[in-house]
């Protein structure tokens, strides 16, 4: 899910309906620490919790969240035009360079490639000899999976209802614990196999000591934010190899298209899962769980202290969304206090403070699943560069389409449909079309 | 093949590519956009042709023999005229969305045509490079002697130069075909057609890599001028420029201290 983050206070009222109009009051809102104020619900953020025990990452693909500063319907549109284009590159990044961590790895480390069994969640095997016997394991594979994640996110939903946190928490840390410390162990060693580097145990028990160390206190604490997208990016490519690893291959496209399937319903159905978590956040105007969701926040400035007459108060202390959901227990409270001061169409130059402190947030699993389909292109394109360039082209399309239709309605968005589905067409038209077409202008060396 | 010649061809066919991203389009959140659904659109174009080349050999039941390469020939003719398609396509949609992000914010400086029409041609000529290119440059990393039966072993370096020329071709095509469309001068896109059309047709004399690149290499030289022409550019500006007199450059010289 995509999210956009703006300045707020904590009293104010994340109010979609305003956010759209907003004529009159000009208030910053943010749809991650305000109450909803109406029932349609626009501005939900929504954040799925799944699991697998080895990911909670899955879940948190799914938290769109756009909060707009209120101002007059010109000005607004302009500045979310404005914003648009740059938030799209400050997605386009982190999505490409997990992207390219999965494929290097892929084309280069051979264990990734090799079948060395299945997962638990996909019992099925695919090697039966009719297509119609494998056509049908592959789905009851995908039912069984999405059922998994479906029983796995009512589950978070209600201990969240319940107030469970330190459960949910603790479950948190157990699972980026997972990650960080055995899945980069054992990714390590198989890059060091594949390229004969040896090192001793002292050495890779400091090194991978301190990566994991490091990487849970970015996480799920305070660091700096360029480090926390990093690990972010690099859990997310790691899961993302897992999977690409484990699941067969018919099963993994089959899943590949479940998944934006549930994805739209869980997140625009008014009974989705995802969208009854995020209302309960929204209601007890709590942030939503840290450490699943990228953000691209920029750092918080600290504004003068200005009067703002058409806003509720004169000082603001404005939430650090990226602060608040690393520290999990200051509900609502910032921990860095900030004074900052929602610019106004009168004041031109506050313009570019505005601008540094809204974000967006793309949840972790949207990460996992772009880098399972491209990572898939790569591993079973016999060798062929162009269906993962085809591949890759149509998921920052399918993005960058996403982005346009936040911008546009301004309310939590699934973020896999239709990269998902992009990158799904133009993989197998890419494969059965264009390979035999590009190959063979490259054998009579014809150029197009 | 060694990592020379790899990293060479890659430099040789995208290093002016590479320098005009970073340079003039990566600054720009508006631009990469534009310059990626660019790209888009030439993988659009090269599906649909694909499509039709598919079909036309399904239809002859995959024959061996001289019906290939004709087939083959249609097929890359085909595909020019559905690329040329769908650059005017992309014309019309960015006509669009410029019209819209202007009614939207008119204060705020959308891009002009003109340089829409640079990122669309870098983005069709990346694309197009990359895709012709990335297969043959990932084989000369593997195991192997260029040339051993008797082809020419200068074909890693000929398909290099050919990429870069096609990538400036797009580049200088792209800008050539908006002005033409946005004067209503037709003969234009006939011309950025035909050139097209010729340069493609050229590379059937193959493995006589010499002409086709020659003749590329000549048909470059004044589509550049072309379009440097079209895009505003004049003989005093480019002198201005070259003798680093122009006014951009004395003020940032002078801001610079």
């Amino acid at each position: 899910m995509l999210t956009f983050m703006a300045s707020d206070s904590e009293e104010e009222v994340c109010d979609e309906r305003t956010s759209l109009m907003s004529a009159e009051s000009p208030t910053p809102r943010s749809c991650q620490d305000s109450r909803p104020a109406l029932e349609d619900r626009e501005n939900a953020a929504q954040w799925r919790g799944q699991d697998s025990e080895e990911d909670p990452e899955e879940d948190a693909d799914r938290y769109v969240c756009s909060g707009v500063p209120g101002r007059p319907p010109g000005l607004e549109e302009e500045l979310t035009l404005k914003y648009g284009a740059k938030h799209v590159i400050m997605l386009f990044v982190p999505v490409t360079l997990c992207m390219v961590v999965v494929v290097a790895t892929i084309k280069s480390v051979r264990f990734y490639t090799e079948k060395n069994g299945q997962l638990i969640y996909t019992p099925f095997t695919e090697d039966t000899p009719s297509v119609g016997q494998r056509l049908l394991n592959s789905v009851l594979n995908t039912l069984i999976m999405i059922s998994v994640i479906v029983v796995m996110t009512i589950f978070l939903v209600v201990l969240y209802k319940y107030r469970c946190y330190k459960f949910i928490h603790g479950w948190l840390i157990m699972s980026s614990l997972m990650l960080l410390f055995l899945f980069t162990y054992i990714y390590l060693g198989e890059v060091l196999k594949t390229y004969n580097v040896a090192m001793d145990y002292p050495t890779l028990l400091l090194t991978v000591w301190n990566f994991g160390a490091v990487g849970m206190v970015c996480i799920h604490w305070k660091g700096p934010l360029v480090l926390q997208q990093a690990y972010l990016i690099m859990i997310s490519a790691l899961m993302a190899l897992v999977f690409i690893k484990y699941l067969p291959e018919w099963s993994a496209w089959v899943i590949l298209g479940a998944i934006s399937v549930y994805d739209l319903v869980a997140v625009l159905c008014p009974k989705g899962p995802l969208r009854m978590l995020v209302e309960t956040a929204q209601e007890r105007n709590e942030p939503i769980f840290p450490a699943l969701i990228y953000s691209s926040a920029m750092v918080w400035t600290v504004g003068m202290a200005k009067l703002d007459p058409s806003s509720q108060g004169a000082l603001q202390l404005p939430y650090d969304p990226e602060m608040e959901e690393d520290s999990y227990d200051s509900f609502g409270e910032p921990s860095y206090p900030e004074v900052f001061e929602p610019p106004l169409p009168g004041y031109p130059g506050e313009e570019l403070e505005e601008e540094e402190e809204r974000g967006v947030k793309l949840g972790l699993g949207d990460f996992i699943f772009y880098s399972v389909l491209v990572g898939k292109a790569a591993a079973t394109g016999s060798g062929d560069w162009n269906t993962t360039l085809a591949c890759f082209v149509a998921i920052l399309i399918g993005l960058c389409l996403t982005l346009l239709l936040l911008a546009v309605f301004k309310k939590a968005l699934p973020a896999l449909p239709i990269s998902i589905t992009f990158g799904l067409i133009f993989y197998f038209s890419t494969d059965n079309l264009v390979r035999p077409f590009m190959d063979t202008l490259a054998s009579h060396q014809l150029y197009i | 093949m060694t990592a020379a010649v790899f990293f060479g061809c890659t430099f040789i066919a995208f290093g002016p590519a590479l320098a005009l991203y970073i340079f003039t389009i990566a600054t720009e959140p508006l631009r990469v956009i534009f310059l990626i659904v660019g790209a888009f659109f030439w993988l659009l174009s090269l599906l649909l042709s694909s499509l039709v080349w598919f079909m036309t050999r399904t239809i002859t039941d995959n024959k061996d023999g001289p019906v290939q390469k004709y087939l083959l020939m249609f097929g890359v003719l085909v595909s020019v005229l559905i690329q040329e398609m769908f650059r005017f396509a992309y014309y019309k949609i960015l006509k669009k969305a410029n019209e819209g992000l202007k009614s939207i914010n008119p204060d705020e400086t959308a891009p002009s045509m003109r340089l829409l029409a640079y990122v669309s041609g870098l983005g069709f000529g990346i694309m197009s490079g990359v895709f012709s290119f990335v297969n043959t440059l990932s084989d000369s990393l593997g195991p192997g002697t260029v040339g051993i039966r008797g082809d020419s072993p200068q074909f890693f370096l000929n398909s290099a130069f050919m990429t870069l020329v096609i990538i400036l071709l797009h580049i200088f095509w792209g800008i050539v075909f908006f002005d033409g469309c946005e004067k209503k001068k037709w003969y234009t896109l006939l011309v950025v057609l035909l050139t097209h059309v010729l340069v493609s047709a050229l590379t059937f004399v193959s493995p006589h890599y010499g002409i086709s690149l020659v003749a590329a290499y000549v048909i470059v030289v004044p589509m550049g001028i072309w379009a440097f022409f079209a895009a505003g550019g004049s003989c005093r500006s480019l002198r201005l420029c070259l003798l680093c007199q122009d006014k951009d450059f004395l003020l940032f010289n002078q801001h610079s201290r």
